[in-house]
This record gives C-alpha cells, structure tokens and sequence, in this order.
C-alpha cells in the first residue's frame, strides 16, 4: 500500500516493542501511549462485560419457569443492570476505545492520537464511572430498565438510580473525550500522501462515530443531571403531578441514545470492511459509497429518535415524520450490505477466523436491521412495542452485529496487538459456537415477541414456556462460546506461534510494521502513495 | 506554511475596543427594549440582539474569522445539530394537539366516552 | 479588518514546545484549535439540553415564565453582563500580549480577567442569597406569591438555576485555568512561538461569555414589560 523505510523486523532477536520498551504497573497507569491505553481499555471492557453477561445468565435462569425463580424485584434490577453495563461501559467504547483506539493512529500513519494525554484521561474517566456503576451494583442495583425512564426513575424507583445515573454520565465524557481525540486525529493527524479517499474504511467509520459521540453524548450528561436534581429534590421539571412532562425525558435521552446506537453499529461495520477485503483480496467494492454511507448514518441517526416514543402520546404528526425518516437509515445501511457481498463476489474468499465472524455479522445483521424496519412501521410498532420482537432486534444489531465485528477485529488484530497467533482449529469452533448459541438464544424471542410476550417481565403465561427454554439454552452455548476465545486467546499470550509483521497479507498501514508495533509506530514517517485495499495477487503479499 | 511554523493573526487594538463598545451598547438596547410592549415580538427582539452579541464574540473575540474553513463547518454544524434537538422536540409540542378534535369518539356519546 | 502575519525567527524555534508526535509547530497549534472547538461544540449541546427544556416549558406555560421575570433582578444581571464583557475584552487583550511575547501585559490582562470573574461570582452569589431568602429555591423552600403559578413557576426557577448554576461552575472552572494561565506567564512558558493554551483557555472564557448573553434575556428580561 505505502512506501515506508522500515527496519526489517528479523533482525533483531528480542526486538524492541510498546509492550516490552517499559516494565512495571507506573509504565501503564501513566502511559500515554495510544496502544498501551488500547490494552487498558480492553481488559477493562473485557471485565464489564463478564459482569453483564453473568447478569443475563441470572435472568436467563429465572425465566426457565413460567413463575420465575427470583422475586420481581430481583429480576428487574437483573436486567436493568446488564442493560446498563453492556450499552455504556461495553458496546459503547468496545471497537472505538480498543481496536480504533490501537489502530487509527497507525492506519493514518501518525506516532499516536492527537491528544495522547486526553486519551488516557479517558481511561481513567472510564474507570471511575465504572466503579460508581459497580457501587449501584453492590448496592442492589438499579431497576429502572437501563433507559432511566422519569418519573419512575425520579419519583418512584427505590433502588440505586442515582449512583447508577451517575456513573453512566461519568463514562460519557469519556467516550466524548475518545471521540474528539478521533476527529482531531483524522482531521490533522494523516501522514502525507493520507488523502480522506486514501484512508481505510474502519477510520472513516470510526470517524463517523467519534462526530456522534461528540454531539450526542453532552445531551445525554445534561438530562441525567436534570433527573439527578428531580430526584433530589422533586422540582417537578419530569413529573406530571407538578406539571412536569415526563415525555421531555424520553426526547432528550433518545437524542443521545438513538445516536448511541450506531456509536455501537458503526465501528462494527468499518472493522467488517477491513475483514471482507482482506478476506476476499479485493478491494471493498463501492468505497465511495461506503465511506459516504457511514457519514450518512451519522447525520440521520440524530433525526430518528421518535420511533422509540410511538406510544408515549407524542405528536402523530411527528411520529409519521420519525417513521419516515427512521426508513431512511435502511439505505446507508443497506449499501453497506451490498457493497460487503459485491466485495466477496469473483473474490478469493479463504475462511480464516475473522472472515468467519465477518459472515456471522452480515446475516445476522441483515437480520436485525430487516426486523428494524418492522418497529420504525407506524402500525405494526403498536404491535410489536415492548415486545420479545424489540429485545430480539437490538441483539440481532448488538449482539450479532457488534459483539460479532468485536470478536472478529480481535481475531483479525490480534496478531498485530500481541505478536502471537492463536490456536486457528479452536477459535473456528469458538466462531461457529457463538453463531449457533446466538440465533438459538435470540430468535425464540423473536417469535415469543410476535405472539405477545413483553420485555421486562419475570413471569409469564406457561404456553411460552418451551422457547424461553430453547432461549436459556442457547444463552449457555453462547455464553461457552465467548469463554473459549477469552481461553485461548490468554494461553496464545505465551505460547502462540509468531505471527510476522503481515500473517494475513493484508492491506494497509498496520500491517507493514512490526508486530508488535514500536512506541511510535513508525521509524520514518510513512509517505502514503497508493489508495486503500490494493489487493494484488496473493503471492506477492504474502512471503 | 512554509516549514510548517506559526501563522499569527494579531488583531488591532482598536478593534477589540470597538467590538467591547458594541456590546456594551447592545447590553444597554436589550435591557431597554425589555421596557417597551412589543407584545410577541419582545422575545424576537432579544434573541436577534443575544444572537448578533454572540456573533460578534465568536467572530473577533474568538477569531472565527481568522480560522480555516474547516472550523468555521464545525462551528456551524453544531449550532445546526443545537437547531435539530430544539426543532424536532418542539415539533412534538406543538403538533400534539392538532389530532384530537377530529377524534369521533370524543364527541359521540354512542362511542362510549362520556364527556 | 488588517491583521499582521508576524513571520517565527528561526532562532526562537526552540521555544515552540513541539510535542513528540507532532511534525510541524503549525500542525500542532491546528490540531489545539481544532480539538477546543470540537470541546465547545458539545458543550454547546449540554447547554443546548437545558435551553430545549427551557422552550418547551416556556411555550406551555407561558404566564407563569413571563411572571418569574418580576423576580429577577435586572440591574444585577445587567451588571454581570457588562461585567462578562468587559472580561472578555481583557482576555482577547491577554492572547494578544501572548502573541506578542508581552509577558507583563500577559499577565495584566490575565489578572484583570480574574478580577472581573470573580465579580461576576460575588454578584451571583449575591442574586442566590436573595432567591433564599425570597423563599424562591425550588425543592427546598419554594413559595411563590402568585398561588396559581406555584407549580410552573418552579419548573423555570429550577432551570434558572440549572442554567445559571451550570454556567456558574464553568467560571469557577474557567478562574482555575486562568490561574494556570498566571503561573506559566509568571515562568515565561509562553511568547510568539507557544501561546496556545492562552489561545484555547480564551476560547473557553468567551464561549462561557456566549452562553450568559443568552441566558439573561431570556431569564431576566422576557415578561419583564408592563
């Protein structure tokens, strides 16, 4: 792809890397490092995402019996919790705050981020929000749902809302801070020769994503602070009692959170990009379209929020409009779906571990996105509102999508971040497990939805019983299915064969160095020369 | 840009003095309007005076003028994404009770609704 | 609108403070600008958060927002408006002398900045005591004189608190930065070449000016006709 003077890397026999150039818990707590911070964030995400997968294994237990196992109270707080964990302290930095975090710097060719030391102030902002939030946990818990809806968050809830509030407003600001750093990163940071329609689909997406965590988020830090001081001191501003309006909440909160949902999506689908090309030894088919799709979703999802207040008594008319535009984001998205399997098509597609959760994500994807029309319909939402069929297609887009394009960036990186390759029969079957417990857990409640089961309920009527069975089993495949990697992926750490500078062949920036990377990244500023994706035959890559 | 150094904009004094002077005087105008009845147009006045005062600041005080086109996009878009919360929620306020007088079951005692 | 463009001595470039994974002083200073105005934009929108609240509760409840305005005090809030300004005023004159290597008028106009910061906070403070003693703080001692307005008129003090309590805390942010800005005049950290944070911590002090210049119309002055 690029022309850079770099120091061969078989030279050396115990070569110099981020990883090994310091020593001690002060070379990583103070680091500044973007690649060291990138391992802080993944351990620390790792570990929040254990504690809300344990929490669905719970609820996932109580919902064996049609009685339920827990008390209500107990289950409600189960899934508020895990709601709260996933979204804001593990979807929501996992791609940008890891993988993006590790890469973007290297793909544009820069030493590190454009604000190293902001960058670690995130982390650390991270971390404390995350105790706040493990606080509430200790505590009891919150059980409000993760959406925090007033006035019963406010008013009524006699659990932990506002420790909990307030850690998510915590972790906000620094997924604000990541986010910048991005912008700032893409805007002024590329090497020469790095023109924008030279620069690989995962920073554009990341790029994208960074432009909603930044205008999104402070909406989000402000009505949790005016929900703070309602429940405090009950001013009235969210309570109908008082003449509040408890539906003002809901706008200001799906104005961050609406948004937040392609914060999750949108990294996934930049690292599917990477996988996809790389994989099939072309060049993403359409990168102009892809690259204009991502900034696309951007800029809609800030316009859609309503579709998740058809049932409050907000305005018809502004609904029909939130309906309408809720539809267009099915373009962009749809694109990207064509472009990826336009990109396979007349390619050499070879199914190594990444490729393999890139196919996961793509169908699973298509999916949930397809379902996603269904709930942006007017008519049929009345239906399917608050339903199995919601919480079954935002974990065909988080889950199948996200978690997917995570586990599979992860695989595709790794060798990069750690400079070991990983045992390759045992992470295929760990991909195909994750696929199998994931539809088995998730599309019982698709049909458990359309025949009217509602979300949030510890109990239901005995006829649901058989696939909410089938979904709990399903929950442990899956849930074995991410324990595997998290196995072997620690035991490649020592025991891993050397991966090379290129295992994969692959195109880009990063793969041109060393793995793992020095301190800066590069000896030499690299001078780019060639557009992204230059796929050549394989032979040429690959020796 | 050559080797890359500084690009220093350094503004007239007398500028920064006339500017400070113009909104003193827009201070004094919007306080005094406040007196006068315009009915409606009272809040229009303030905001187009508040508006033309943050203007100014953000145009020489803050060097907006100065700056590259790429900021000035950014200052933009983010009083447009300002401009897409407070227009949208407001079109919700506003159309909520458009609907309800062509409701029949409202006003038809057969409907069940007793008014 | 003439500015001079004044030419960096190569001889100064060792003043420039360039940090290690940046290649030029220009990119450097682009990507600082850049990054505080990407800052402001989301502050922008927190801010922008509690102004829709503000419409929304103002359009439905309209003659109880209107009467508020006979609780605030103009003169005060007036006061601190020129007050801002004239803050403002001095801390573009402080970037100035930065960009001058002017220490001395640097550290002048910094101190002026505080000086009139703070009187900024003594006034609003002054304004808090007597929304206590009026019995005008929402939540805790909230007892409006017009009995039918109790309820609304509580939704727009407890913004006004919000709001201005919000923008309170960003100046007592912003006199602690200015007081980092002091200390490094005082080292001699900052001249032609480096005087980016001067530059960005002014931004921060006007965009903070920005927002007061919205908040008193419409919390002081709307309704205040008779």
């Amino acid at each position: 792809m690029a022309t850079i003077a770099q120091g061969t890397p078989e030279i050396a026999a115990q070569e110099v890397n981020y990883l090994n150039v310091e020593h001690g818990w002060k070379s990583w707590l103070f680091t500044t490092d973007h690649k060291r911070i990138a391992i802080l964030y993944l351990i620390s995400i790792t570990l929040m995402f254990f504690v809300g997968g344990f929490m669905a294994v719970l609820f996932r237990i109580n919902l064996l019996e049609p009685e339920g196992i827990f008390s209500a109270e107990t289950y409600n707080r189960l899934f508020s919790m895990h709601g709260i964990i996933m979204v804001f302290f593990f979807l929501v930095p996992s791609i940008p705050a890891t993988l993006a975090n590790f890469l973007i710097p290297i793909m544009v060719g820069a030493k590190d981020l454009a604000f190293p030391r902001v960058n670690l102030l995130s982390w650390y902002i991270y971390v404390i929000g995350a105790f706040l939030t493990m606080y509430a946990v200790i505590r009891g818990g919150v059980d409000t749902g993760w959406t925090f809806y007033a006035p019963y968050s406010s008013t009524y809830s006699n659990s932990y809302v506002l420790a909990a509030a307030f850690g998510v407003f915590t972790a906000g600001f620094s997924s604000i801070l990541t986010g910048l750093n991005f912008i700032v990163t893409v805007h002024k940071m590329r090497a020469p020769g790095m023109s924008w329609s030279r620069l690989p689909l995962f920073v554009w997406s990341n790029y994208a994503t960074g432009l909603i965590q930044v205008l999104g988020t402070p909406v989000l830090a402000i009505v949790l602070l005016l929900l703070a001081f309602e429940r405090i001191a009950h001013v009235g501003i969210f309570d109908p009692n008082i003449g509040g309006d408890p539906i003002l909440f809901q706008h200001l909160f799906w104005f961050y959170s609406h948004p937040a949902v392609y914060i999750m999506i949108l990294p996934g689908m930049g690292v599917i990009s990477e996988i996809v090309s790389c994989f099939s030894r072309k060049r993403v088919f359409g990168y102009n379209f892809v690259a204009f799709s991502s900034m696309a979703i951007a800029v809609l999802s800030f316009v859609v929020w309503g579709h998740h207040m058809f049932l409050t008594g907000q305005s018809v008319y502004t609904s029909i409009a939130f309906s309408f535009l809720s539809m267009m984001v099915a373009v962009p998205s749809a694109i990207k779906v064509f472009n990826w399997t336009a990109t396979m098509y007349k390619g050499s597609v070879s199914f190594d571990t990444p490729m393999l959760y890139a196919f996961g994500f793509i169908g699973l994807f298509t999916i949930g996105g397809l379902t996603g029309l269904h709930l942006a319909t007017l008519g049929t939402d009345i239906a399917l509102h608050g339903t199995y069929f919601i919480v079954a297609h935002f974990h065909y887009v988080m889950v199948g999508g996200m978690v997917m394009a995570f586990m599979g960036g992860l695989h595709f990186w790794w060798p990069k971040m750690t400079g070991r390759m990983y045992p390759e029969a045992w992470s295929k079957f760990a991909a195909l497990i994750v696929f199998i417990g994931f539809n088995l857990t998730f599309f019982p409640q698709f049909i458990l939805g359309y025949m009217g089961m509602p979300r949030r309920y510890h109990a239901y009527p005995p006829e649901f019983q058989a696939l909410n069975v089938l979904s709990t089993a399903g929950a442990s495949i899956l849930g074995i299915g991410y324990l595997i990697p998290m196995v072997y992926l620690i035991w490649s750490l020592k025991n891993g064969p050397k991966a090379g500078p290129n295992p994969w062949g692959a195109a880009g920036l990063e793969w041109q160095i060393q793995s793992p990377p020095t301190t800066f990244n590069f000896d030499e500023t690299p001078i780019v020369t060639e557009e992204a994706y230059n796929y050549g035959p394989l032979e040429e890559v690959v020796g | 840009m050559s080797a890359g150094l500084l690009h220093v904009h350094i503004p007239k004094v007398r500028t920064l003095v006339l500017v400070w002077l113009a909104l003193i005087c827009l201070t004094g105008l919007t306080t005094g309007a406040s007196y006068v009845d315009l009915g409606w147009m009272n809040i229009v006045v303030a905001l187009l005076i508040a508006v033309s005062k943050a203007s100014l600041v953000a145009w020489i005080f803050m060097g907006v003028r100065n700056t590259t086109t790429l900021t000035k996009l950014f200052v933009v878009a983010g009083l447009v994404w300002l401009g897409i919360m407070i227009l949208i929620t407001f079109s919700d306020y506003s159309s909520r009770t458009w609907t309800y007088q062509a409701q029949p079951w409202a006003t038809n005692p057969a409907g069940g609704t007793s008014r | 609108m003439a500015e001079t463009i004044t030419p960096v001595k190569e001889a100064a470039v060792e003043n420039i403070r360039l940090r290690h994974h940046f290649a030029t002083p220009a990119q450097q200073m682009d990507a600082a600008t850049l990054g505080m105005w990407t800052f402001l934009i989301t502050e922008v929108l927190f801010f922008g958060g509690m102004f829709a609240s503000y419409a929304v509760y103002r359009n439905l409840y309209l003659g109880a927002f209107a009467s508020t305005s006979e609780y605030m005090n103009v003169v005060l809030g007036g006061t601190n408006t020129a007050v801002l300004i004239c803050s403002s005023l001095t801390m573009v004159l402080a970037v100035r002398a930065a960009q001058l290597s002017n220490r001395r008028h640097t550290m002048l106009f910094l101190v002026l900045t505080m000086i009139f910061g703070t009187a900024f906070l003594v006034i609003k403070g002054v304004e808090y005591h007597a929304k206590w003693v009026e019995h005008l703080v929402p939540g805790f001692n909230f007892h409006y004189p017009i009995p039918q307005f109790q309820q609304h008129a509580q939704i727009l003090f407890f913004l006004y608190f919000m709001m201005t309590g919000m923008h309170a805390l960003h100046m007592i942010v912003g006199l602690g930065l200015l007081t980092y800005l002091l200390v490094q005049a005082y080292r001699r950290v900052f001249n032609a070449n480096y005087f980016a944070p001067v530059e960005m911590i002014g931004l921060y002090w006007h965009f903070v000016d920005i927002v007061w210049i919205f908040l008193f119309p419409l919390l002081y002055l709307i309704g205040h006709r008779k």
